[in-house]
C-alpha cells in the first residue's frame, strides 16, 4: 500500500521535526540564560583546578587537583563500596532465600521477617539508621569497643588489620583515630551495610522464586529415585534455579550500583556526590550530570556483557 | 536444614488425637530431625531468647512515654524514649505546613488514600478507576495550595511530611501509568524512528540513579525554561519522578503486550472491533490485570524511592524526621525511637499498597462486558 506507506513516513518525518524543533528551542534557551548569568560551557574546567576536598578517597585527590581527578576519585568510592556490598548482597541473599525455603519452621519464619521487614522500608531509612548507630550510639574513638585483636570499631569508624606501605600491618590506637592497617570510615560503613542488606532481601527473594517457579515433577521424580530431600535442593533443583535467577539477580546488583548514589544523604563522596558538588562550584549542570549519566550508562553496558557471558557459559555447560 | 519439602503422603482421615500427635512428629522432625537442623534450631531459638526480652523491657517495660526531655535522658537509653514521637510527631507528619490550617494537608493525604482505595475495589468500571488515580492528586495540590476560600495561599517549600510523600506517590503514579502505556505501545509501533527514539529514552531513564534524575530536575530543568516561566522545586521533582517511572512502567506494560496472545486480537477483527476498540476493550484490560503484580511492585518502590527528594530540599516524611530532629539537640539523642515510628508508617503504607494490588486483580474478576455495541 504505498498510500499508507507514504503516511507512514510522513509521520516519522513529522516526529523528527517535533524532537529536533524541541532539542533545538531547549538549546536556544539554556544557552540564552548561559549568557545572561556569564557562565561558560564546554567541558573545559574538568582540567582546571577542582577546588574542593574529598571526605575520603581511594585516589590520593586534593584541592588543587583537577576536577577530571575528583570525578575518577568519585567513581573509584562508588566502586568501592558497590563491589563489596554486592559480594556480601550475594552471600546473605543466598542464606535468606534458603533461609525462605528450608523446612525448619524457626528458620522460616526468621528468613520471612528479615526479608519483608528490610523491603518494606526505604533504603535511605536503612542508610541513616545505620548511619545514627555508628556515629552516635557507638563509643568515642579514644575508647573504642575492641571485639576481636586488632579490630577497633567506634564513632571514628572501624581499624582492621590489612596491608599497608610496610606489608600486613595491626592498627595502633593513636590519639581519635588509629594508625596503619585500614581505616573505614562510618559514611562508607553505613553504605556497605544497608545497601548489602537491602540487596540481599530481594536476591533471596528472587532465589525463591526461581526454585518455587521449577516444575513440581522435577522435586518428585528426584525423591522417587531415593534422592535426600537435601540432595534434591542441593544437586536438581538449585542448579536449573539458579540459571533462570541469573538476569533477575543480575538486575539486582545493578540496582545496587545504582543506589550507590543514595551516598550523598550521608556524605559519602560518590561519583554522583562529586558531580553535584562539581556543578554547584561551576555551574555547568549539563556538563556535570551528561558525565554521571554517561558513566551509568557504561557501567551498565559492562555489568550486561559480563552477565551474558556468564549466562552463555552455564547454559553451554548444562549442553542446552 | 533441609530446604526442600519431604513428599505429601495421602492420609486416611485419623482421629483427632492421632493427626495432633503426627503433627506434632512432623514438627519435632521439622525441627530437629538431623544434627545440622537441630544445631539451627537452638541457633534461632536462643537468638529469640536472648532478644525477645531485652527488646520488650526496652521497647515497653523501661521506655518512657511523655515528653519529657529529663526523665528520657534519666534513663541513658535503657529503654524506649517514645516521648520524642509525641513532642515530634506533629512535625514529622505535616513537615513544615502552617498549622493553622493542619486540616488541609491531612484531608489531602485521606483524598488521595481515598481515591487508590476506591480504584482497587475492583466493582468499578475502568473510567472510576481512572478517575480515583487522577482526581485525587489534583485536588490534594488545590487544597495544599490553598489561597481560595478564605485559606491562606501555602508554597510549595513548605508542603511537607507524610501527605507529600502521598502526593509524590499518587501524582507520580497518575502520571506515570497512562505515560507508561502510551511508552509501550509507540515501542511496538510499526514506525522505526518511533521505536528508537522511545527505546533510547526508556534506557537512558532505566540506567542512571534516581537521585542523578532529580539532581536533573533541581539543576537543568531551570534552564529549559524561558525566563520567568520557572517552575517551583516540586514540579520540576514531580516531572522528573513522572518520567522515571514510566520508564519502569512501560517495559512492564510492554512485557505484558508481548506475552498477550494473538488469536484474540484476531478474533476481535473478526467481530467486527476496530483497532482501537480492541486495545480499549480486549486487549488492555487483560494485560493490565496480568501484570497488576509488577505494577504493585513498582508502586511499592516508587512510595519508597520518594524518600530521594530531601536530597533536593523537600522535606516530605524522612526529610522531615532529619529536620525535626537535626537542630535539637535536646531531642537528636532518640533519633532511633522517632524512626521507628516513621518506619512503621512506610511499613503500612508498602502493605497497603500490595493489599491493594491484590484485592484490584482478584475483585476486577473476568473481563468486563463492553458497553459499547460493537459493530
Amino acid at each position: 500500500m504505498p498510500g499508507r506507506r507514504r503516511s507512514a513516513w510522513l509521520a516519522q518525518a513529522l516526529t523528527l521535526a517535533a524532537v529536533l524543533a524541541l532539542a533545538g528551542l531547549l538549546a536556544a534557551t539554556t544557552a540564552g540564560h548561559l549568557q545572561e548569568r556569564g557562565i561558560r560551557s564546554g567541558f573545559d574546567f574538568l582540567l582546571e583546578p577542582a577546588g574542593f576536598a574529598l571526605g575520603e578517597s581511594l585516589l590520593p585527590f586534593e584541592p588543587g587537583d583537577s576536577t577530571l581527578r575528583a570525578f575518577a576519585a568519585g567513581l573509584l568510592n562508588t566502586l568501592r563500596v558497590a563491589l563489596p556490598a554486592a559480594a556480601l548482597a550475594l552471600l546473605i541473599g543466598i542464606a535468606a532465600g534458603f533461609g525462605r525455603l528450608a523446612d525448619n519452621p524457626l528458620l522460616r519464619g526468621l528468613a520471612t521477617a528479615f526479608v519483608t521487614g528490610v523491603r518494606n522500608l526505604p533504603l535511605l531509612l536503612h542508610l541513616l539508621a545505620w548511619y545514627f548507630i555508628l556515629t552516635d550510639l557507638l563509643p568515642p574513638g579514644d575508647a573504642p569497643l575492641n571485639p576481636l585483636p586488632g579490630v577497633f570499631l567506634s564513632k571514628s569508624g572501624l581499624a582492621l588489620p590489612w596491608w599497608g606501605e610496610t606489608g600486613f600491618e595491626v592498627p595502633e590506637p593513636a590519639g581519635f583515630g588509629f594508625e596503619g592497617g585500614a581505616n573505614l570510615t562510618p559514611e562508607y560503613l553505613a553504605l556497605l551495610i544497608g545497601l548489602s542488606i537491602y540487596s540481599a532481601a530481594y536476591i533471596a527473594e528472587t532465589l525463591r522464586g526461581a526454585v518455587q517457579a521449577l516444575p513440581p515433577g522435577q522435586r518428585l521424580s528426584a525423591l522417587a529415585l531415593g534422592m535426600s530431600a537435601r540432595q534434591t535442593f542441593l544437586l536438581v533443583l538449585l542448579p536449573q534455579a539458579w540459571r533462570a535467577a541469573l538476569p533477575p539477580v543480575t538486575s539486582q546488583l545493578l540496582n545496587l550500583l545504582k543506589n550507590a548514589s543514595l551516598a550523598v544523604a550521608i556524605g559519602y563522596p560518590d561519583l554522583v556526590s562529586v558531580a553535584g558538588t562539581s556543578l554547584n562550584q561551576t555551574g555547568r549542570a549539563l556538563e556535570c550530570l551528561s558525565i554521571v549519566v554517561a558513566v551509568y550508562l557504561a557501567l551498565s553496558l559492562v555489568a550486561a556483557a559480563i552477565s551474558h557471558r556468564l549466562e552463555a557459559r552455564l547454559f553451554r555447560e548444562q549442553g542446552q | 536444614m533441609s530446604p526442600a519439602r519431604p513428599p505429601e503422603v495421602a492420609r486416611t482421615a485419623a482421629p483427632q488425637g492421632r493427626a495432633d500427635l503426627a503433627n506434632l512428629g512432623r514438627l519435632r522432625r521439622a525441627l530437629f530431625g538431623d544434627p545440622l537442623n537441630a544445631l539451627l534450631s537452638l541457633g534461632v531459638m536462643a537468638l529469640l531468647a536472648w532478644s525477645l526480652p531485652a527488646l520488650l523491657r526496652w521497647a515497653v517495660l523501661e521506655a518512657q512515654f511523655s515528653p519529657d526531655v529529663g526523665a528520657c535522658e534519666a534513663l541513658d537509653h535503657r529503654g524506649a524514649c517514645w516521648g520524642v514521637v509525641a513532642e515530634k510527631a506533629r512535625f514529622i507528619l505535616l513537615g513544615r505546613y502552617p498549622v493553622e490550617q493542619a486540616w488541609c494537608p491531612i484531608l489531602a493525604a485521606l483524598l488521595i488514600v481515598g481515591g487508590w482505595l476506591g480504584a482497587a475495589s475492583g466493582r468499578l468500571p475502568g473510567a472510576a478507576v481512572a478517575t480515583g488515580l487522577l482526581l485525587p492528586p489534583l485536588l490534594a495540590c488545590a487544597l495544599l495550595g490553598g489561597g481560595f476560600a478564605g485559606l491562606e495561599a501555602v508554597p510549595t517549600e513548605l508542603w511537607g511530611g507524610l501527605p507529600l510523600t502521598l502526593l509524590l506517590t499518587g501524582a507520580g503514579l497518575a502520571g506515570a501509568l497512562p505515560l507508561g502505556i502510551a511508552i509501550a505501545y509507540g515501542r511496538r509501533s510499526s514506525l522505526p524512528l518511533l521505536r528508537a527514539l522511545l527505546t533510547a529514552g526508556v534506557e537512558l531513564a532505566r540506567g542512571i540513579p534516581l537521585v542523578a534524575a532529580l539532581f536533573m530536575a533541581s539543576f537543568l530543568l531551570p534552564l529549559f525554561f524561558p525566563e520567568g516561566g520557572g517552575l517551583d522545586m516540586l514540579w520540576r521533582v514531580l516531572i522528573a519522578i513522572v518520567l522515571f517511572a514510566a520508564a519502569y512502567l512501560s517495559e512492564i506494560v510492554r512485557g505484558g503486550l508481548q506475552a498477550f496472545p494473538e488469536g484474540q486480537r484476531d478474533a476481535a477483527a473478526a467481530l467486527g472491533f476496530d483497532a482501537w476498540q480492541t486495545e480499549r476493550w480486549i486487549v488492555l484490560p487483560q494485560v493490565l490485570r496480568q501484570v497488576a503484580p509488577s505494577l504493585a511492585n513498582s508502586g511499592i518502590a516508587l512510595f519508597k524511592d520518594t524518600s530521594l527528594v530531601t536530597v533536593v530540599s523537600l522535606y516530605e516524611l524522612t526529610g522531615s524526621l532529619g529536620l525535626a530532629l537535626a537542630g535539637d539537640a535536646q531531642w537528636r539523642p532518640f533519633y532511633l525511637e522517632a524512626w521507628l515510628f516513621i518506619a512503621a508508617i512506610y511499613w503500612i503504607g508498602c502493605s497497603l499498597i500490595a493489599r491493594l494490588a491484590r484485592l484490584a486483580a482478584r475483585g476486577a474478576g473476568p473481563a468486563p462486558t463492553p458497553s459499547v455495541n460493537a459493530p
